[in-house]
């Protein structure tokens, strides 16, 4: 290798980060244009120009050492009594070197005293005794068969706003003897933005608005005429079951699990729905684990997120 | 040359102005030696044609202490709460004296110091000032980049109105769908399984303690490497890093060049 203009101590130019570089590039804009052909090419120039990088970068450790001219500096006298044998009569264990020891150890031990509870501090309590909510919407009564209303509600009125929270919600009738509801959660599947019904309510479909006083408080009921839902952040659109029909998001909306006590509907945790088939009483819904937006359950990307942080 | 006569009564006042002014900087240095560091890095030798685009780094520097000045006040007076944070804010807008200036100077600045960043680095890139010997100074200040990002990310929380929840829901569910850990990470800088009162306060806790801190640190070492390295020349520079150069001694200017031969910066 001739030396190049970079100075003796400093790599010579290559130009496989290029093609390397090169192969990245297709393989992204493969995935958008076609992720079979133009990213498998991409893949490939990435994969070939890597190796010729690496092999390059590496061959000094393999035993080919790159021309670099060894500085050298004079030993100097002094420097060189110093390199003399130790004397035999050194002791094995200094004194000096127990000192060192025990001072390292010692900080370290107490570093770790205090380290390990404020980590704990710090990372546990979002993981631990996450409350569970249920919210009461009020009674049966206040939902007529049929009727999609949007439904606002604290599900910690001691939290204050902050907890307010919108679920879509409807009466399918009663399905074998227990009543059947659809109740979606209006956090889109995409990256969380609430999401909205696409349909009149209020004055312009004329029906007056509901209120229930219960244990969560008021209760807003609007009544609406949903043909979808939509989010207003990045454009997913939902079908009035909560099946994604467009944009970004990865799965179906989130759905409320529900219990009837004493004539009131209660709402319990979220699940996740991958899709749902069919309608109302009669959908047979794929229910999944609680997921953050974004995740896929279903399909080869669900193995993306193993294992979920704990959840009420 | 003027004989020698005593000293007239200006000159005598003056010596002892002197005295006034250079007694407490004497008494500094030589408990400290802290006057010769301070010169030691602010006076050193640079390229003789260095170049604008070099001061980038420093105003960028001037941005974050405008940022961490401005950051200490507003602390006095911001609230971290559900119920206080929005209210706390048009407070410190409509009714604290000048505090929709330093609010201004505070909002404002941050995009300032991004931006700087930003320039900074492309002027390191574009003149190859990253290459050896000061690549660790580079992934320094890579770090330093991600450290200003999450400023801005948590930052945007705190004036908690619509556009600074719905953002930070967007932002923490966009670091949840990172593989493998992300729901767990998402969790995490939410404090909990809901966005509530403790991520505000997390969130505060971590734009003004926790990263500045960091920043401060990782400042520190970055200009420590620069002081160590010293500043490269622009890439038109005869002694640019690389630039071929003939050993002549008629090359070694204002001694910039290393005197021992086949030394190179």
């Amino acid at each position: 290798m001739e030396p190049s203009k970079h100075g003796p101590n400093g790599p010579s130019p290559t130009l496989w980060p290029a093609g390397f570089a090169v192969g990245i590039a297709v393989l992204l804009v493969g995935l958008i244009v076609d992720p079979a052909v133009i990213s498998s090419i991409g893949a490939v120039i990435a994969i070939l120009f890597g190796a010729l990088w690496v092999r390059d970068a590496t061959a000094e450790l393999r035993g080919h050492p790159a021309p670099v001219e060894p500085e050298t500096r004079e030993l100097r006298a002094a420097a060189a009594a110093v390199q003399a044998p130790p004397s035999s009569s050194t002791p094995r264990f200094a004194r000096s070197k127990f000192l060192e020891f025990s001072t390292l150890g010692l900080g370290g031990v107490i570093g770790g005293l205090v380290t390990v509870p404020i980590a704990g501090f710090a990372v546990l309590p979002p993981f631990l005794g996450q409350k569970r909510h249920e919210t009461d919407l009020g009674p049966l009564t206040a939902f007529p068969e049929g009727k999609w209303f949007i439904a606002t509600f604290m599900t910690d009125p001691k939290e204050g706003e902050v907890s307010r929270r919108t679920a879509f919600v409807r009466n399918n009738g009663v399905a074998g003897n227990v009543p059947s509801f659809t109740i979606i959660s209006n956090r889109c599947a995409h990256l969380g933005c609430p999401v909205q019904a696409n349909g009149p309510t209020g004055a312009i479909l004329g029906e007056p608005n509901v209120v229930e006083h219960t244990a969560n408080g008021q209760i807003l009921l609007r009544p609406v005429v949903p043909a979808g839902f939509g989010c207003p952040c990045h454009g997913g659109q939902y079908d009035t079951e909560g099946n994604r029909t467009a944009g970004p998001p990865v799965r179906a909306l989130d759905r409320y699990s529900f219990d009837i006590k004493n004539g009131h509907v209660i709402l319990l945790s979220t699940f996740s729905v991958s899709h749902v088939d069919g309608t109302g009483a009669q959908a047979k819904i794929f229910k999944y684990k609680q997921a953050g937006p974004g995740e896929h359950v279903d399909g080869p990307e669900q193995w993306l997120y193993p294992l979920q942080p704990p959840h009420h | 040359m003027a004989l020698r006569r005593p000293p007239t009564k200006a000159e005598l006042r003056r010596e002892r102005m002197q005295a006034v002014v250079t007694y407490p900087v004497d008494w500094l240095e030589e408990r400290s030696g802290l006057v010769g560091g301070i010169r030691y890095f602010l006076f050193r030798n640079v390229p003789g044609d260095i170049n604008w685009m070099q001061t980038l780094g420093s105003a960028t520097l001037t941005a974050f202490v405008v940022q961490a000045t401005t950051g200490v006040i507003l602390a006095m007076y911001y609230k971290p709460t559900p119920k206080d944070a929005y209210s706390s804010i048009q407070n410190i807008t409509d009714h604290v004296t000048l505090g929709w200036l330093v609010r201004g100077m505070h909002k404002w600045g941050a995009s300032v110091f991004i931006i700087l960043m930003f320039l900074h680095m492309g002027r390191v890139f574009l003149f190859s000032a990253y290459k050896y010997p000061r690549e660790l100074n580079w992934i320094v200040g890579v770090l330093l980049l991600a450290m200003g990002m999450m400023e801005g990310f948590t930052g945007y929380l705190l004036p908690w109105d619509q556009t600074a929840y719905w953002a930070s829901v967007v932002g923490i569910n966009l670091n949840g769908t990172a593989p493998f850990l992300g729901p767990w990470l998402a969790q995490f800088l939410r404090g909990g399984q809901e966005i509530g009162a403790d991520t505000l306060t997390r969130f505060y806790s971590i734009h003004m303690l926790v990263i500045p801190g960091a920043i401060i640190g990782l400042i520190t070492l970055h200009l420590y490497l620069v002081v160590r390295l010293g500043v490269t020349s622009p890439p038109w520079s005869k002694e640019a890093a690389g630039a071929e150069r003939p050993e002549e001694p008629s090359t070694l200017r204002k001694g910039l060049i290393p005197a021992e031969p086949g030394g190179s910066e």
